[in-house]
């Protein structure tokens, strides 16, 4: 059973949005990373990118398949975690605890368009 | 089975030889030679005995498995028995001595051979022409897509640049698309796992080169609104791609030029039973509608008036066409009457393809004959459905009904004990089985994909029917057995994860 964490803001192609302030953390959610199996690779953007929100940020490679990582927000990449480079299988063991890169948002009013955990769960579920 | 690994330099001990050879007066020809060309150091090949060498390759062998070796029901593959005539025709003098440079007018009968092969691919799927040279499925894709794009540039349409991609393609599409430079767009599939005609409505503008369909899907199942989805493509100007990977079904009851398609790729190795996976040579010819012919790669095999061929290597042999016309896109101002490159997407083989492979196709499609190919598609379809019926109720089948060639089962009908697919499949190894096409495609999770092909008996279904209700059993009351799997194979269960993550490319010290 994938888990989910209240307060979070969550997407339709299974990223999650942590917001502090006017930066949004994202990472990917336990129900990604249960479905993708053991990570191998993490492709990450790179600081100063521009991103609009549903444009492909990077990737996760695990031994069964890849899947590209759509931004769930607009604005600039100020730090991406490089810890992931190293060992992809941090996002294996806590999906939630590992965010893969920090956005400082041009247009927080695009979380409206988020799912909460609640409605995230029920869309999992429906899978 | 024992586990043999070692390299032919493992084997070796100094002075150890196969054979000697008489002292020869030539031998002193050596001497000879500029001293710059001389090797002061001799060569680190291998010292070992004739039977070291057999025992050696012999004991590499059995540790493959092969369609020769047992059943092999890898999903979307095809991996049907490749008959020995095939090897017999492609081995005979008068095929294996040929060169590649020798002139046309000593090669007539080959060159006879490419042209009958491509009027027979042509029958079977109702296109205009078709280019034998590419290399591979995924390499016949790239040509395809190479012509798709030089007939929106020879019309001056440089706005299209997008094609569209169903969810349920072969990884090759998407990725044949971005080499070729153009831009993938995705189109969903329906409940039903076909093509979603709504979702691709919006998509279709006068940005689109075309789209890539592969008929039956690989879900296995036939994508019914075809001439729907023709019209809807050819009406904003595009084309479709046909991905011939799962032509098996369908050889000799339906063609892919009957239901709208432009442009396809057949997988000999696949389809037309030549050898297939290993990296060994494929090929993967290309077909065109009668609109596109002039786009085809260069060189091409023509037949002369007098009944003679010759390889027309793209140069315009009109009277009034300008020096070099025809080479590499030269405009000779004579279309559409020649058969010059000038309209051609390039070229895209050397020597025009691999002609063993091509031979062992030809060779297939005369044994079997217009009559008992037909029977090709309607035995693969049995088969499947033989399976998918026999084990429905052990595992999920995400899409009900009457399947072609191949079949998707999404795991266990029963996951309580948390056994996927991937302990399934190596559980298969124990019991002698290749393990079917997994977690492909992605549209479910836990995917299974199942292709037995015409070539396997009654008997062999039934016994891969039998394990696979066995190990369903096992996975209720013994699962750690399975998730340890596989028990008796040369090498246990492999730590994949590591080995993307941390891969050791050299084998002990060897350096060269």
């Amino acid at each position: 059973m994938a888990k989910t964490v209240d307060g979070l803001y969550y997407s339709e192609s299974h990223e999650w949005v942590k917001v502090e302030g006017n930066v949004a953390l994202v990472g990917i959610t336990d129900f990604a990373q249960h479905s993708m199996g053991d990570l191998s690779y993490v492709d990450m953007p790179e600081v100063d990118d521009q991103l609009e929100a549903g444009e492909e940020f990077g990737a996760v490679e695990s031994v069964k398949a890849a899947s590209d990582l759509y931004s769930p927000v607009s604005g600039t990449v100020i730090e991406i975690n490089e810890e992931l480079e190293d060992s992809p299988e941090l996002l294996n063991q806590d999906a939630y605890a590992n965010w893969i890169m920090k956005v400082d948002m041009s247009n927080p009013a695009e979380l409206e368009s988020l799912m909460d955990a609640s409605a995230y769960d029920a869309m999992c579920q429906g899978n | 089975m024992k586990y043999y690994d070692k390299l032919i330099f493992d084997l070796s001990k100094d002075g150890k030889q196969g054979y000697s050879l008489p002292s020869s007066k030539w031998s002193a020809s050596v001497g000879e030679l500029p001293s710059g060309l001389c090797r002061t150091v001799a060569p680190e090949l291998p010292q070992v005995s004739e039977l070291d060498v057999v025992r050696h390759y012999t004991n590499l062998s059995q540790m493959n498995f092969g369609v020769d070796t047992g059943f092999y029901p890898l999903g979307s593959c095809t991996m049907k028995y490749n008959p020995k005539i095939n090897e017999e025709i492609a081995a005979h003098r008068a095929f294996a001595s040929l060169h590649p440079l020798q002139p046309a007018s000593s090669v007539q009968g080959v060159l006879k051979i490419y042209r009958e092969l491509s009027r027979a691919l042509s029958a079977i799927t109702g296109m205009a022409e078709f280019t034998l040279d590419p290399f591979a499925g995924a390499h016949g894709e790239l040509t395809g897509l190479m012509i798709i794009r030089q007939y929106h540039v020879s019309r001056g349409d440089l706005k299209r640049t997008r094609i569209i991609v169903p969810d349920s393609a072969h990884g090759t599409n998407p990725a044949s698309a971005a080499v070729c430079g153009l831009e993938v767009v995705q189109v969903k599939s329906n409940a039903s796992g076909l093509v979603d005609v709504e979702d691709l409505k919006p998509l279709l503008d006068d940005t689109v080169a075309g789209i890539m369909m592969t008929n039956p899907n690989t879900l296995g199942l036939f994508e019914k609104d075809i001439r729907n989805i023709a019209s809807l493509v050819h009406e904003c100007g595009g084309l479709l791609y046909y991905d011939g990977a799962n032509m098996n079904p369908l050889m000799g009851v339906v063609r892919p030029g009957d239901m709208g398609f432009d442009v396809l790729h057949l997988n000999l190795h696949k389809t037309f039973s030549t050898p297939h996976g290993g990296g060994g040579p494929g090929a993967g010819p290309v077909g065109v509608a009668a609109h596109l012919v002039s786009h085809l790669p260069v060189p091409k095999v023509m037949e002369a008036e007098d009944g003679t061929f010759y390889i027309a290597d793209g140069a315009c042999r009109c009277p009034s066409a300008p020096e070099g016309a025809g080479v590499f896109g030269k405009e000779c101002g004579c279309m559409p009457d020649c058969v010059c490159g000038c309209q051609s997407c390039g070229q895209i083989s050397g020597f025009m393809g691999n002609f063993g492979v091509l031979l062992r196709a030809y060779t297939y499609i005369l044994m079997l004959g217009r009559q008992n190919i037909r029977m090709v598609g309607p035995l693969s379809v049995l088969g499947a459905n033989y399976i998918k019926e026999s084990l429905k109720d052990s595992f999920r089948l995400p899409v009900p009904g009457v399947c072609k060639h191949e079949f998707v089962f999404d795991g266990l009908m029963d996951q309580s004990t948390e056994v996927t697919t991937l302990d399934i499949a190596k559980r298969l190894l124990d019991y002698g089985f290749h393990a079917p096409t997994i977690y492909f495609p992605l549209l479910f999770h836990q995917s299974i994909m199942i292709e037995p092909t015409e070539t396997e008996s009654k008997e062999t279904l039934d016994g891969f029917i039998e394990i696979m209700k066995h190990i369903a059993a096992e996975a209720a009351t013994d699962p750690e057995t399975l998730k340890t799997a596989p028990h008796t194979t040369p090498v246990r269960r492999l730590d994949e994860i590591t080995a993307a993550r941390q891969p050791v490319l050299q084998y002990k010290d060897m350096c060269i």
